[in-house]
This record gives C-alpha cells, structure tokens and sequence, in this order.
C-alpha cells in the first residue's frame, strides 16, 4: 500500500513549502526519529510514537505503539480506526497531520504541519510589554481611577447623603453618621455629645456656624457682652493683615462678631480652649477714641495697659432715709475714703504692744487669741473663702467690748445692740427696779459715828438717794451715748431730737462686702500671703481709711498675659484678662478661674501661665 | 618646548556655557529646585514656630489657610507632570527642569502639608488626605533611591545587550535545544520539552521583584539530565552533553534576562503605587476642601 506524507513547513515570509515523499509499505510509523515515514521533530513525540496500517478497504488503523496517547480529532485515544474518505485530524505533541485521500491517486495522504513554536520564547512577544509589570499589577490607571471614585463616593457623596438625609431634623438618631469623617478635630468636653450630630451647629451647607445654632442651647449662659454694634464699633475697622483676612472672611461668609470667632472648635478633646487676651484687647485697647460715648477706660494688658482700680464705694455714711447705700466707683488714685459709720482703729487694735494686746493676751484661754490681735480674730472669711462676713458685733466687737451692766448672781446682763430704744429702756428699768446702794451705816451700829444726828442724816441721805433712783437712769444713757460711753466708742450718735432728751441715735452702718464689681478678686487664691502684703491695717487710725491696695500692688506679682519680660517680679503670675474678667460676666468667677479650680492646677506660683495653663488643659 | 609645556594644559570655555546632558533631573542646574524648595520648608516651618496661632496651630488659622492653598497648588502642580512629561522640550522648562522641580518641590510638601495639620490628625478625611499625601510622597522618595541606584547594575548586567537581542538569544538557544533533543529518550526529551515550554517572562510579580524562580524548568532540565548521566559512561557522542551544554547557556541567559526583569520592575513598580495614590490624593484632597466649606 502506498502513503503519500507532504511535510509542510513556513518560510520566513509566511509561505509554504511543502515536501512529498510516497511510501509503499504495509504500514508507516509516526515518530521523532529521522527513519521513521512521518518524522515529527517534536519533543513531546516519541521516537517512535504509533503505525499506521491499512485496514479494511476505505480505512487506516492507527495505534500507539509507545503507549502514549495521541489525538484524532481533538479526543485523546492510543488507538484509532479512520475512514478515509471522511478524513481525520490526527495531533502528536505541537504537529497536525490531516489525513485523507489523495485526490489524483487515490491514495492515503498524510499532510503534516507543525502548528506550535519550538518553544515559548519563540512565540510572538510584545517586546513593549513583556519586560515591564504589565499584566502583573493591577493597572496604573485601573487602581487610579478605581481610588479617585472609592474616595469620592465614602468621603465625599455619602457624607452629602447623610446631611440630606438628616437635614431638618431635630435630632439624629445614634450611630455612626457618614459626615462624621468630616470631623476636623475632636469636640470640647462640652459639646462632646454633638460629635455625632455635625448638624447640631452646621445646620446649613456652605454656610459658616451661626449664632442662632449656639443659642438653642445656651439660653441662659450666653448674655450679650455689649450690644453687637457697639462692639463692632469698639473694635474698629481692621487694618494691614486684619483687614485682608477680615476681607477673606467676609468673602466666604464668615459674618462678624459670631460666637464661634472667639469659641473655636474642634480643637482637641478636654475643655474648650479659652479665648485668648488678644480678643478683649482687640476692642479694649484705645477704645475711647472709636467709642466715643463709653465711660470704660482702655485696657490691653494687666501688666502695662489697665486703669487703676475704681471700687464702689460709700460716699457718705448712711442715713436712715437712704433706701439704697450711696455708692459710686471712685480710683484709688484719688485717695479715697470711705465712712461705713464705724469707729474703728485698726493701727491700735493690731498693735503688737499696749492695753488691746494684753487684753488679748488675757483673754487667750477663751478666744484663742495669739500675743496680739491678727486680723483673721476678727474678719471671718465667707463661705467660698472669696471675701468675707461682715464683722460682726456679738461674734467679734463684744469679745472685748462688753455690754454688760447688771450682774444678777453671777449672770451678767448686757445692753441690747443695735437697738438704743431698747438700750434706754433697759437703763431706765435697772434704775427703778434697783435701790442705791445702801450705805454701810445706815440702821446699823456698824461703823456709826456718834450722834443720832448722824445716823439720822445718812437715813435722810438714802432716802434721797432713793427718791432720786430714777432720775439716775438719764445720767447713765447720757454716758452711755456720749464721749467715753460704749456706744460712742464705736458709733456716731445723732443728737437727741430736744435739747435734755435722751433719744440719741445711732449712725446706720454699711459694711461693703465687695468692691470690685467689674472684675474678679478671690482672697483664697491669695492664702499663700500674709494680709499685711496687700492691706497696710497697722497704720491705719482711721476706719475711713480704705485699704484695698491699689493695682500697683497686685502688680507685684500680677504682670499681665506676656509681661514677665516687661516687668521684672519675683514671683511672676502671668495674668490674662480672663483671670479676673468674663466676657459673658456674671456675679461669680471667671470662666478661667471656675475651670482652673475644677482641675486645681492653677497656682499662683512662679513661672505659671495662667492663661496657657488651663489652655492646655 | 613651551607649546610641549602647553599642551596638557586645558583650554578654559570662556563666553560659552557648556551643556552636558548627562546631568541628572536631581543634579539640574546646581541643585536649583532643592536650594528653591529648602528654602519654601524652612521659610514655612520659621513662619509656624514665628507666628502666635490661638489657641493652637490648625488647618483654619490664616497660616494654616496659606500652607493649605500652596499646598494643594502644588500638588495639582506635581500631579501634572504626568501630562507634561508627555510632551518634552528643551530649556528652561525642559522636562529635566520640571522633574528636579517635581522632585524637590514634592518634598518640600513634607513640611507644608504637615504643618497645614498643626499636627491634629485623627481618624477623618482631612487625615486621609494628609496621609495620601505621605505615601505619594514616600513612594516618590522610594523612586528616587531606585532611580540613583539602580542604572548602574542595571547596565552591568545587560552588558550592552539590548533587550531584543536577550530574547533572540534565548530564542536562538531554545532552537538548538530543540534540535539538540531529538535523539533523546522521551523521559529526557520531555525534561527539555518542560525547559522550552517554560515562559521566561513567566511567574508573578513577587518572583519578578526578588529574582527567585523556584519552579525553573530549565535549571531542573539540567540537574535531572545530569544526574540521569551521572553514572552512565562516556561514549564522546552522548547527545546529552550538547544539550547539557546548551540548557547551561540558556540558564545563564536566563539568569540575566530575570536579573534584567528585577532591576526593571523595581525601577517602575513605585509608580504603581505612586500614581494611583496620587490620584486618590486628588480625590481627598477635594473631598477635604469641600468638606471644610461644606460645614463651613
């Protein structure tokens, strides 16, 4: 039988050559070796790979011979029978060979192909592509925009979804909010519970936090300073750098004077930072000459730039009729004075020497007084220990100054302070329920002279004395409101309404308990000091000197927000406005000082910032 | 004799600048953009410890405002170099210019951008771009070390191959070996079939990045074939000494060719982190602008 084998190989120009050999055998091989009919130069083919036979007429078997398997018409088999005038596809390793009849012969035909490179490298490569990461990374621009829409869409459109979706109302549920992410930095202390609801104070979008967001809450604690245009006004126009950030403020509707200008947010967990002096000095500072029509003085620094102090003061004693204490701010540059009513010398009563400090001395075992008279024997502090009580008779004067009058069996009885009517009642009626002391001689043996004349003339004398008893009791008041009495020691008596009355009076007493109104002074912060540092008591022989010191003197410490290097102190105490004053004032502490003793880390000691001290807390 | 004297002496250039362009993009006109850039972080960090920000630095305050807008100009700036690099000119402007001015600028973000932070970050998306940011930035940083140290063995290693020529000898090899391999049997004509059947471009980007390629047909070819030979004696025309021989080239070339492909992913593969974490800067970046006005 005769097998026609055409082996077609490809030029370098992609044409085909094709070589014919016939073969008259009873069967052919296919495989790797040269001697073998069909010759497949292929690797993956066995040098002799299968035979090919005749089989019945019109048909080829085809068998493994290696007992490797080949394929015939894409199914892998080791043995096949093929019907010639169908035709097969047979595939050894990278070769086809197509089998079929030869049209002009009518013989088997065998065309042979190689349809695989020799090997991998040989196939065709996109040298642009092969020696980079291509295909072994996810692309560049894939990733790229895949992170531009994955940012877009998390940071960008689902915070927007969430503020549309919460827009209007009240209150957010709890959980996590998508605009959350927006958070420039963690909430104060106290508006800590908001972190959730951004909308709480951002109500509007592209609008900054307004006023109105900040009042729904603070009702009560966030009175006007100063009426805003006032405070507009004071401030003035900004000028160089101020005016251009004002103007880029203004361009991105930022309005002027909001709460939030001063009370910044989002600037870190724990409290919220207190505002700085620069924003009081901004409108304090030369204010006269903007605000025309305000009775402030100017004020920039505590340290170099404060008016003296003006406390209020008593401008003249009371009088009955006064409905309300005449009180008015007076500085202490003009040496002011102030009649409380009382007379009262302390120079003699802190005298470490002289009749006060042995009395005292005498009188240690039941008062606890030291070898003489401190202040604090007297002044008792009020319940914050900020100021103190006022003196107050029964409990401080009449420890010395006794009232009493009449001993009754060892119980002393004292006249009634505070009420003169009372005072000449109690007189009048120890007159007249009391005998003159009954002379030693009279009824007696005892002591009489000889005569009955004598003892007749003592009866005579009791017995006028006696009738006389009561007209005494006018005598005693007198004393007792006049020069040398115990009331005049101490008070100013008015003048009987008649001339030989006894309904003399007494001055009322004001005793002011705070001074300064406008700012904040806690005698507590200042335990650490002796009262004589401040308030020069032993030199003063009259109780109208007042003793408040003067700025000068809280100045030794006190040297304003950065004025350690201005003013050399020994104990430096910077202090900011916000140490004594409040912008939102109220009767109690600063902002400042109520934050500062919740942490108790404000100290007076040197070195201290007080400003920055609680700002970093 | 004085013109001999003469002669080694080198003739000053004078009224003429010389242009050398082996100058690098980080060497570009005497360092220009470093001293340019030096001189915007140091300006910028005096700036933040100068001025007095209450209560504390942040993004809002004017300073912060002013490094935030130079900031985000700058990386819009350095973001298109990517378009400009497409289209190189000459001077001034040229694109060498505008890399070191990349380069340098780039790192100059380092301070402006920090210090726009007034170093609050937290868990929101004005830290997410910050940290964007850093990576770009890294990643850039990472690229240039690469850049300035990888030519060299990269060129060694070629050894004034190209990199059609490393593939035509690979080529060329696989043909021998192909050849070389019929008479084998055909356990050992498969061995050699797995060697050339192997894509020498194969295997992942890790085994790309550190040269390792544990699953070499070749390499294996070559040991079992001659360990197979081993013990077999020497006619002086076994087949397998030719293909012995030439599975041996072939993994040297291949060797070289993978030592080619490491240094080559490493100079481009910062890109792939580069780019697109730029372009997640990008979009960040106007997701934290627009969330600041947003809630103004």
């Amino acid at each position: 039988m005769t097998f026609i084998v055409r082996q077609i190989s490809l030029k370098s120009d992609g044409s085909e050559i094709i070589r014919q050999t016939d073969f008259s055998e009873e069967s052919i091989y296919i495989g790797r070796n040269s001697d073998n009919a069909i010759h497949l130069p292929d690797l993956a083919v066995n040098p002799v790979h299968a035979v090919v036979r005749s089989g019945d007429p019109q048909q080829l078997v085809i068998e493994s011979t290696s007992g490797q398997p080949f394929d015939v018409d894409g199914s892998s088999t080791t043995s096949a029978t093929i019907d010639l005038t169908r035709g097969a596809e047979l595939r050894f390793g990278g070769h086809i060979i197509n089998v079929g009849i030869d049209d002009s012969s009518g013989h088997p035909s065998f065309t042979v192909r190689r349809t695989e490179a020799v090997s991998d490298s040989a196939e065709e490569k996109d040298t642009g592509f092969i020696y980079t990461l291509h295909g072994l990374l996810p692309g560049k621009r894939l990733s790229a925009w895949g992170f531009v829409a994955l940012v877009l869409i998390a940071c960008l459109a689902w915070p927007i979804y969430t503020y549309a979706t919460y827009k209007g109302v009240e209150e957010r549920p709890a959980g996590f909010h998508a605009d959350e992410m927006w958070i420039s930095g963690d909430l104060s202390l106290a508006h800590k519970s908001l972190s959730g609801d951004c909308q709480a104070c951002h109500v509007d979008a592209f609008v900054s936090v307004r006023d109105d967001a900040c009042l729904t809450c603070h009702t009560d604690d966030a009175h006007d300073h100063a009426p805003i245009d006032k405070q507009l006004v004071a401030r003035g126009e900004p000028q160089g750098f101020a005016k251009f950030t004002r103007f880029v403020a203004a361009s991105f509707n930022k309005p002027e004077g909001s709460c939030v200008e001063c009370h910044t947010e989002h600037e870190g967990a724990g409290a919220m930072q207190p505002t700085r002096q620069q924003f009081c000095a901004d409108c304090h500072d030369g204010m006269d000459t903007r605000l025309e029509d305000t009775e402030l003085m100017n004020a920039a620094d505590f340290g170099n730039s404060h008016p003296q102090f003006r406390p209020l003061l008593l401008v003249r004693p009371l009088k009955g009729s006064d409905e309300k204490a005449p009180r008015q701010r007076i500085s202490l540059d003009k040496k002011p004075t102030e009649n409380n009513g009382i007379k009262f010398p302390h120079d003699l009563h802190l005298n470490e020497t002289g009749g006060v400090a042995q009395m005292g001395r005498r009188l240690a075992g039941k008062y606890g007084f030291g070898q003489s008279l401190v202040c604090a024997d007297c002044h008792t502090p009020d319940q914050n220990e900020v100021r103190f009580q006022p003196v107050n008779m029964e409990k401080s004067c009449s420890m010395c100054h006794s009232l009493a009058f009449d001993n009754i069996g060892g119980t002393f009885r004292t006249l009634r302070h505070g009420e003169p009517e009372m005072v000449r009642a109690d007189l009048r009626a120890f007159y007249r329920s009391t005998a003159p002391n009954r002379p030693i001689n009279l009824g007696s043996l005892a002591r009489q002279r000889p005569g009955e004349v004598n003892s007749r003339r003592t009866a005579e004398d009791y017995a006028r004395a006696v009738n006389f008893r009561g007209t005494r009791a006018d005598q005693a008041i007198r004393q007792v409101f006049s020069r040398g009495g115990a009331c005049f020691d101490c008070h100013n008596v008015t003048a009987p309404s008649s001339r030989g009355g006894v309904d003399f009076g007494i001055s009322p007493v004001a005793q002011t308990d705070r001074y300064m109104h406008k700012g904040w002074f806690s005698h507590k912060a200042h335990n650490d000091e002796d009262c004589s540092t401040c308030h020069v008591a032993k030199e003063s022989d009259q109780a109208s000197d007042l003793l408040i010191p003067g700025i000068k003197v809280c100045r030794d410490c006190h040297v304003g927000e950065s004025g350690a290097t201005l003013a050399k102190v020994n104990k430096p105490v910077e202090s900011t406005c916000a140490m004594c004053h409040d912008y939102h004032a109220d009767d109690g502490a600063p902002w400042l000082m109520r934050e500062g003793d919740k942490k108790k880390t404000v100290t007076a000691g040197a070195g201290v910032r007080a400003g920055r001290a609680s700002a970093s807390r | 004799m004085a013109s001999a004297a003469e002669a080694p002496v080198r003739k000053k250039t004078t009224g003429r600048e010389k242009v050398t362009s082996h100058d690098s993009f980080l060497r570009h006109s005497n360092f220009r953009w470093l001293k340019i850039a030096t001189v915007l972080s140091i300006v910028s960090l005096a700036v933040y410890l100068l001025v007095d920000v209450e209560p504390r630095h942040n993004g809002g305050s004017w300073y912060g405002y002013t490094l935030g807008t130079i900031g985000a100009a700058l990386i819009i700036w350095l973001t298109l170099l990517g378009m400009r690099k497409r289209a190189m000119t000459p001077g001034s402007w040229s694109l060498k210019a505008w890399t070191s001015a990349h380069v340098y600028l780039g790192l100059s973000l380092i301070f402006i951008g920090t210090l726009h932070t007034g170093f609050q970050l937290g868990w929101n998306i004005h830290t997410l771009a910050w940290a964007l940011m850093m990576i770009v930035i890294i990643s850039g940083m990472v690229g240039i070390y690469f850049y300035a140290t990888l030519p060299k063995p990269l060129s060694t290693n070629r050894d004034e191959m190209t990199e059609t020529q490393m593939i035509d000898a690979l080529r060329s090899l696989d043909r021998q070996l192909h050849d070389a391999a019929q008479p084998l049997q055909p356990e050992q004509a498969a061995l050699v079939q797995e060697s050339l059947e192997q894509d020498p471009f194969g295997g992942g980007f890790l085994q790309r990045v550190t040269n390792r390629y544990p699953g070499c047909k070749t390499r294996n070819a070559q040991a079992e074939l001659r360990r197979q030979r081993a013990y077999q004696p020497r006619t002086g025309s076994d087949p397998l000494d030719k293909v012995d021989s030439l599975l041996e080239r072939k993994e040297a070339t291949l060797g070289r060719l993978r030592k080619h492909l490491q240094i080559k992913s490493m100079l481009g593969v910062w890109l792939y982190i580069h780019v697109p974490m730029t372009f997640a800067l990008l979009a960040a970046l106007s997701a934290h602008i627009v969330s600041v006005f947003f809630y103004w």
